[in-house]
Order: C-alpha cells, then sequence, then structure tokens
C-alpha cells in the first residue's frame, strides 16, 4: 500500500478540512490537545463493525456506521463523518466497506482499515456462505427452486424501491434524468460492457458537473 | 489454476468499476458469469437472493458464485478479488483527500458518478427483474414488496422471507405461477 505510512505527513501538511484536524494520529495521541477523541484499540474497531455486521438485515448499513462513528462511541465528529461519507460515495467499492476503511484508517492507520472493513463483513460472509453451501448442494430440490423464486421476486422489489428512494431526487432533474437514461440505454439496451459505458458517460458527466454548475 | 486466474480477473475489474456501490455491477456481473462461467441467470439471481437476506453488505453473496467454480479456494479468490482493489483504491485516495482537503472538483466527480449509479442501478433492476419475475405471482410478489417496503418502515428481510414463503406455498402446493 503506497500511502501506508504518510500518517505523519498529516499533521504536517497544512488543514483546510476538518475531516483532518479531529483525526487523531500517532504524533498527536500522546499529546493532550484533542481530549476528546480516544483512540480505540483494534479489538474495539473490529467489534464494534463486526456487531453492524451482524444486525443490520435488510440493508441501510451506512445508517448503523452513523450511529456508532458519531454517537454510540464518538470516534468521529459529525462534519468529518460526512467528509469521509462523501469520499466513501465518490470512490468504486461498496460505500459501507468504504466507510469503515476510512473511519477506521482515521483511528489506527492500515490495521484500524483491515479491522473495520473485516468485522462489517464477516458475519455476512459466514452466512451466504453457509447458505450457498446448502444452495450448491440442494438447489435442484422442487420446493428451494420455488422458495428461491419467491424470494427472489421479493428482493426484485427491494432493489427497485432501493433504487427508487436513492434516486426520485434525481428522476425530477432534467441533467440527471439524461445522464440515468443514457446509462440506462447504453448498458441495458445497447448491451455495452460496463467500462464501455463509464468511458463514455463519465467524461459526459464530469463536463455537466464541472466545478461552477449547478448540480 | 485457470478458474482461479479467471475468477480473480473478472472480480477484480468489477471491484474498481463498481462507482456508487455494488448494486451498480449487477448487471456486468450477471452477463459476465454467464459468458465467462455458465452461470445462468436463474442461478445469479438466486444467488443475489440469498445475499439480501444476509446481514451486512449483501454484495458478499459473491463469494457463493466462487464456492460453485472453485470450492473454498474459489470463494476466498473473490473475496479478495472484489474487495482488495477498490479497498486500496479507497484508503489511498481517502488519505489524498485529507491532507489537501475538499475540493470542487471532489463534488464534482460525486456529482457525475451520483446519476450514472443510478442508471446503472436501473440496469440491475431491470437485469434481476427479468430473471426473477417471470409470472403473474412473482410480478405480485415483487411489486407487493416494492409498495410495502416504500410506505412502511417495516424490515425489508421480512417482506423477502414472506414473499419466499407465500411464493412457495401457492407455486408447490397450488400450482400458481
Amino acid at each position: 500500500m503506497p500511502l501506508a505510512m504518510n500518517d505523519a505527513n498529516v499533521t504536517a501538511t497544512p488543514i483546510s478540512n476538518d475531516t483532518a484536524t479531529t483525526m487523531t494520529t500517532p504524533s498527536d495521541a500522546h499529546s493532550s490537545k484533542d481530549p476528546v477523541v480516544v483512540r480505540p484499540t483494534l479489538w474495539q474497531i473490529f467489534f464494534e463493525f463486526l456487531l453492524i455486521g451482524a444486525v443490520s438485515f435488510g440493508g441501510g448499513i451506512v445508517a448503523y456506521e452513523r450511529i456508532l462513528l458519531i454517537e454510540k462511541r464518538q470516534w468521529l465528529s459529525a462534519d468529518s463523518f460526512m467528509a469521509t461519507l462523501a469520499i466513501s460515495q465518490t470512490m468504486p467499492g461498496l460505500n459501507s466497506v468504504n466507510l469503515a476503511l476510512l473511519a477506521g484508517d482515521q483511528l489506527r492507520g492500515t490495521m484500524g482499515a483491515l479491522a473495520a472493513a473485516l468485522g462489517l463483513m464477516l458475519p455476512g460472509g459466514a452466512f451466504v456462505l453457509v447458505v450457498g453451501i446448502a444452495y450448491s448442494a440442494g438447489g435442484q430440490h422442487p420446493f428451494i427452486n420455488v422458495l428461491l423464486a419467491g424470494i427472489a421476486a421479493g428482493a426484485t422489489g427491494l432493489l427497485a424501491s432501493v433504487t427508487y428512494t436513492i434516486g426520485k431526487r434525481h428522476f425530477v432533474q432534467i441533467k440527471s434524468l439524461f445522464m440515468i437514461v443514457a446509462t440506462f440505454v447504453l448498458m441495458s439496451m445497447f448491451k455495452l460492457s460496463l467500462v464501455w459505458v463509464l468511458i463514455v458517460m463519465v467524461p459526459i458527466g464530469l463536463y455537466l458537473y464541472r466545478p461552477g454548475q449547478q448540480p | 489454476m485457470s478458474v482461479l486466474l479467471q475468477l480473480a480477473f473478472t472480480f477484480g475489474m468489477l471491484s474498481i468499476l463498481a462507482v456508487g456501490g455494488g448494486t451498480a455491477v449487477l448487471p456486468e456481473m450477471q452477463t459476465l458469469l454467464a459468458e465467462r462461467f455458465n452461470i445462468d441467470h436463474t442461478a445469479f439471481v438466486h444467488i443475489y437472493s440469498i445475499g439480501q437476506l444476509a446481514p451486512g453488505p449483501n454484495m458478499t453473496m459473491v463469494l457463493v458464485f466462487g464456492f460453485q467454480l472453485a470450492g473454498l479456494l474459489g470463494a476466498g479468490v473473490v473475496l479478495l478479488a472484489f474487495f482488495i482493489p477498490s479497498s486500496v483504491l479507497c484508503l489511498s485516495m481517502g488519505r489524498l483527500w485529507q491532507r489537501i482537503g475538499e475540493r470542487p472538483w471532489r463534488r464534482a466527480v460525486q456529482n457525475a458518478l451520483e446519476p450514472i449509479s443510478i442508471g446503472l442501478m436501473c440496469s440491475g433492476v431491470y437485469a434481476v427483474a427479468k430473471a426473477a419475475v417471470v409470472g403473474p405471482l412473482t410480478i405480485t410478489l415483487a411489486v407487493a414488496t416494492f409498495a410495502v417496503i416504500l410506505l412502511t418502515r417495516v424490515n425489508p428481510v421480512f417482506m423477502i422471507l414472506g414473499a419466499g414463503g407465500l411464493g412457495a406455498l401457492l407455486m408447490y402446493f397450488f400450482g400458481i405461477h
């Protein structure tokens, strides 16, 4: 990891955003200027995210993480949480996993990031593996098949509702709607591969939403 | 061996392309798994649905594909390939951003990616629906789940389990499809 050891640089560089100023780093952890944030141990980070990974049935993981980080443990300020969330949404990968990585990184560096992400994914990973092995062994049984057919229909409804909830603000804006429809048509109608869809759409999006433009 | 390499390559690429979250790569994942690994759309949707029942990030379901194709080793390879590239990218950029601070172009990138990822999610709904919604019963179950989740605060997992139970009952014992 190329940037693994730059914690010292963080405090040495002039900082313009709130995120970095509330960050606890090895160099200031020993000074008493930051009484609010107590650096948690790796086990604490792992355990708290493991808890979220185990109870967050039905989605909404970012909301659980928000409660943990801002309210329950107060590991991040509300401002730095929002900044961290924005980055985790901008970068590829699952938002909830990215958020766990970045929060763990701010608390305990690379190992903290690993502890948070592993904790978050361990319960669900174990669940799908056990169920998946059972499915691979007996998936052809007629009752299992109809059960999964019903579950799949429900899952389609869930995916549609998540898409609607996230997208409803965008469906009514002409610029966003254009981007959404164009992406959908390229992907689902023209059957372009995802790489090509992004090669076409990202530059258009960056132009339409360039700094200074109304979103 | 070549299966493992192909799995690593496929999911590693999906990892980097997952703008706006895992759901955005669903249609591409479905296509690639069918083309390269012979996993048909029905099996894809079944495994995707298992992921929806799981706690935590439901994209952990990708490791079931690895397991089906190459056992536990395959599951491990898929897990690493799907999560390491995006994680390294996110951590590196996260640290960079915290050093240089918020810039107008970060907001521009996020604004540009948001509608793209929503468009990809629509493609995901379309891809999953084509395989899962196949008759009057599954249409009814999908629409009912959609409406109840939007209109009430009931946990989606109960709706999915309910759709599964009710659907199985009607299909298995009454032959309704």
